[in-house]
């Protein structure tokens, strides 16, 4: 007891200290959802708060969603220290299978996404076999990746051009919303609401969770003023996003599916061996191979998951353009690495979280999402992200530097 | 007789938590042949990084006097200018570039600004002349054998007119042949004046072409021994590398009567085809439980080749004859997982290259070779693993302010308890411990004979490879002595000494 007052004065007297060595240790975490922040005012000032309306939030998560999928994917190649070119014309590609399917077979429409996302399978076999099978390095596998998908999905689209996509199911997914509770008077949408509220009850629960049971084990966790501030804060940006979204029309599909696959990986990651087995890998593949981890096995694994997720991001790009055109793809693979690389995976592999990536995403996205309001001509936009992922993964590489 | 080119006077080196030379006095006579020998780690490599400049002035104290004049060298670059030259025993060469371009490779022959190529050629087969080696120089240097990609080394030293010459190890790799071809050379560049410092551990071959011998032991020089004045024994040259009174360093066990044949490998034959020849012959070799077994040999001996080819971790690896038994039954460890799950575990040599993750912590290094075992469902069961983690970190006292410590920032000591602490979790029966004690301190190193002596009480069956011998004989209860690939002998604790098993170890 008296050691818990004893800590709770050390504590007051230390906030200060504990929250500037928090900011030190952290600062790679911070400052990236700094950037974010800076990001979105500065755009909603430039758009006279055009940005932040609901319309366009909502819009942000629709055009976001893509990008976010290949930048979960892209994650793990990156932490095993390989790379994938190839993710947008095989999302391309993919959604042009997902076109042909749904118009020219007249197809269901989710044995059509199970078709897509199977073909993604394949590639992803393809490609993780010649990297860890033959040995050509992922870099050129994948380069030569893109040259054939760009190809095929010409090819898909050789006869028909643009194919335009009339099922209502399919284009939901990257332009619906999810339906509401008939209660209340459609000011505001109830099921997003309680979506929201469970979100931050269960975001609560697991933190105090995972604290007590650091506490039991004696391990170093922040001081109770830092962690409710630190819970308030989040609580406080889930509600915000929620409440502005529920006022529009509420919770897009995209989000969704994206939510989903996120709390995937993320398990996957951080709960299970496979997720142990890869940050091994990509922080030391000799000392994981003699541990018995079959390094081929698990970057083979890592290479399908990426195909898939871009046959994903196909279907969710495809969807929300309504039709499957010659130029998708075209770039995606610049998004998802930049992403990747600005939610903090370390250029040395070995190191990175989905959750991170995701913000990673949300800034490229939001500079894509407000520039193009702004109405910034597209080559501008691109070196203006250039800039912003260059000076991300510079910041990162000194930051480690000094750590070590 | 004759003045001195160089003079190394006392010269300390510390590396982090290791003196790895103190006050080292060298000489080295102009136009000699200086053999410097001495066990591995007592300091013969680091003697030549600091002369070569590798360990830059200001790294060491301590003078370096070369042609009469105190020297500071800040890298390879100084030294070079000085003509002096080092070859190492891995090659410096570029297999992709031409004999030619290798040899005036860093020091290009210029015309103006460009690359004076036909000049390069005539003088890159002058230099060829001199090594007597006779291949056209346009060739690619990977066509060419080991023995003879040595010899373009030699030539490229000589083109930077090397005044003295450094070999390290220089016939490690080569048959007798070539090594007979190297030592002739080297006799030849003595009569044009260049001088030469040789390291090896081939006694026959040093007393057949040193002028003096140096003997370094334990980061000290023993003894300088004319070869012109008298003729050198092989036995003198043992007993002062290993002279050396076993302390009481190596805490007591029970002797028991020893268990039943737990490990036993039978004619085991290994061919490498990276190296393009057989590395492990007919090796014959067992393991009790309840046993530490000893596995001693001069670097390069094979082995750590024989640990990594027994735990299924072999990428060019082929086994070509031979067996091995676990308890009886005839094993083949296709990979390091298979092995792990029969029961046989391997720390590494190598603790930072292939035994951890580095920038991961404590807990996520014990657990990983066994991971499997703590799920539950999908999900890794972490509590269970930090209670794992922190009952290693407590029994074999891992001294860290947490298991959530990130690897990297432990001392080397604490970094091999948690490498040992990964590998008991995986409960094995054999345990293979290559190199244990390397880097660490002697408070470490008595922990960890301490953790082995309880392991084997338990009736673990303990194969320890070791550079260090008096620490091998201190803890094996049997020994065997490998040299170039082969088993030379067996010898029990009791009749184990040092200069029986030196004497076994430089035989080939």
């Amino acid at each position: 007891m008296s050691e818990n007052k004893n800590d709770t004065a050390k504590a007051k007297a230390g906030l200060g200290s504990e929250i500037v060595s928090l900011l030190k240790s952290n600062i790679r975490d911070y400052m990236m959802y700094i950037a974010l922040v800076v990001i979105m005012v500065f755009f909603t000032i430039k758009t006279n708060g055009g940005f932040i309306q609901a319309r366009n939030i909502a819009n942000l998560i629709n055009q976001a969603g893509y990008v976010a999928v290949l930048a979960i994917g892209m994650t793990l190649i990156l932490i095993l220290k390989h790379i994938d070119l190839s993710v947008g014309y095989v999302a391309g590609f993919s959604g042009a299978i997902a076109a042909i399917l749904l118009t020219k077979y007249e197809v269901n429409v989710w044995l059509t996404i199970l078709i897509v996302l199977f073909v993604g399978l394949l590639i992803g076999l393809y490609q993780g076999t010649l990297v860890t099978r033959v040995g050509v390095p992922a870099f050129v596998t994948t380069l030569a990746g893109m040259f054939i998908f760009r190809g095929l999905l010409a090819l898909t689209l050789q006869e028909t051009g643009t194919i335009i996509i009339p099922d209502k199911t399919f284009n939901a997914l990257s332009n619906g919303f999810i339906p509401d509770l008939p209660v209340g008077d459609g000011s505001i949408h109830v099921l997003t609401m309680l979506i929201g509220i469970v979100a931050v009850v269960l975001v609560i629960f697991g933190q105090i969770k995972a604290r007590k049971n650091k506490l039991k084990y004696n391990f170093k966790v922040t001081s109770t003023p830092v962690f409710i501030t630190g819970l308030v804060f989040v609580s406080a940006l889930i509600m915000l996003i929620i409440t502005v979204l529920a006022r529009y029309q509420g919770i897009p599909w995209t989000a969704v599916i994206v939510g989903v696959v996120l709390i995937g990986y993320n398990f996957m990651l951080n709960k299970t061996c496979l997720g142990r087995y890869i940050y091994g890998i990509g922080g030391n593949d000799q000392a994981a191979e003699l541990s018995g981890v079959d390094v081929k096995k698990v970057t083979l694994f890592a290479f399908c998951s990426m195909s898939v997720l871009a046959a994903l991001a196909g279907i969710l790009y495809t969807s929300r353009l309504q039709s499957a055109t010659p130029n998708a793809g075209v770039a995606f693979e610049m998004d998802a690495i930049a992403s990747s690389y600005i939610g903090g995976v370390a250029v040395s592999g070995g190191i990175g979280k989905v959750t991170n990536t995701i913000i990673g995403a949300l800034v490229i996205m939001s500079l894509t999402n407000g520039m193009n309001l702004m109405g910034v001509d597209i080559s501008y936009q691109y070196i203006v992200k250039g800039i912003i992922f260059i000076i991300a993964v510079a910041f990162d590489v000194r930051t480690r530097k000094k750590a070590k | 007789m004759g003045e001195n080119i160089l003079e190394m006077r006392d010269i300390t080196k510390v590396f982090p938590g290791v003196k790895a030379l103190s006050n080292v006095n060298f000489e080295v006579k102009k136009g000699e042949i200086h053999c410097l020998v001495g066990e591995n780690g007592a300091g013969k490599s680091t003697l030549m990084k600091v002369l070569s400049g590798v360990h830059p002035y200001g790294s060491y104290t301590g003078d370096i006097v070369y042609e009469g004049e105190v020297q500071k060298f800040k890298g390879i670059a100084d030294s070079e200018e000085k003509g002096i030259a080092i070859i190492y025993q891995e090659l410096a060469l570029i297999p992709e570039l031409t004999v030619y371009e290798n040899i005036y490779f860093g020091h290009e022959i210029k015309h103006g600004k460009t690359i004076d190529w036909n000049e390069t050629i005539v003088k890159a087969s002058e230099m060829l002349k001199k090594v007597k080696l006779d291949v056209d120089p346009s060739i690619k240097v990977k066509e060419l054998g080991v023995g003879k990609q040595q010899l373009v080394e030699i030539a490229k030293a000589l083109s930077k007119n090397v005044k003295l010459l450094i070999l390290d190890e220089p016939t490690a790799s080569l048959n007798e042949d070539d090594s007979a071809n190297l030592l002739e050379l080297i006799k030849e560049l003595k009569n044009h004046g260049v001088t030469c410092i040789m390291i090896s551990h081939k006694l026959k071959e040093i007393i057949a072409i040193a002028d003096t011998i140096t003997v370094l032991r334990d980061g000290a020089t023993i003894c300088s021994l004319d070869a012109r004045e008298r003729k050198i024994e092989e036995a003198e040259i043992i007993k002062h590398m290993v002279g050396r009174e076993i302390d009481n360093i190596y805490p007591k066990r029970e002797k028991k009567a020893p268990g039943e044949i737990c490990f036993e490998a039978k004619n085991w034959t290994v061919y490498d085809a990276a190296k393009g020849r057989e590395i492990l012959h007919d090796v014959n070799f067992n393991v009790r439980k309840g046993e530490i077994v000893g596995l001693q040999g001069l670097m390069g001996a094979g082995r750590t080749e024989f640990a990594m080819s027994v735990f299924g971790n072999t990428p060019g690896y082929k086994i070509t004859n031979g067996e091995i038994e676990l308890n009886g039954k005839k094993v083949n460890f296709k990979n390091p997982s298979e092995a792990i799950k029969a029961g046989v575990a391997y720390v590494s040599e190598d603790r930072k290259g292939n035994g951890l993750v580095l920038i991961q912590d404590i807990k996520y290094n014990i657990s990983l070779a066994n991971i499997k075992s703590l799920k539950n469902g999908l999900a890794i069961n972490e509590n269970e693993e930090i209670k794992v983690a922190n009952e290693y970190k407590e029994s074999i006292n891992i001294k860290a302010p947490s298991i959530e410590q990130k690897v990297n920032n432990l001392s080397g000591g604490n970094q091999q308890k948690v490498q040992i602490a990964k590998w008991l979790f995986s409960k094995p029966q054999v345990l293979i411990l290559d190199e244990p004690t390397r880097g660490i301190d002697v408070g470490a190193k008595y922990e960890i004979y301490t953790i082995m002596n309880q392991l084997v009480e338990q009736g673990m069956s303990i194969i320890m490879i070791s550079s260090e011998l008096p620490e091998v004989l201190g803890m094996s209860d049997r020994l065997y002595v490998m040299s170039e690939g082969k088993i030379m002998g067996e010898l029990s604790a009791e009749e184990a000494t040092e200069q029986k098993v030196m004497a076994m170890a430089v035989q080939s």
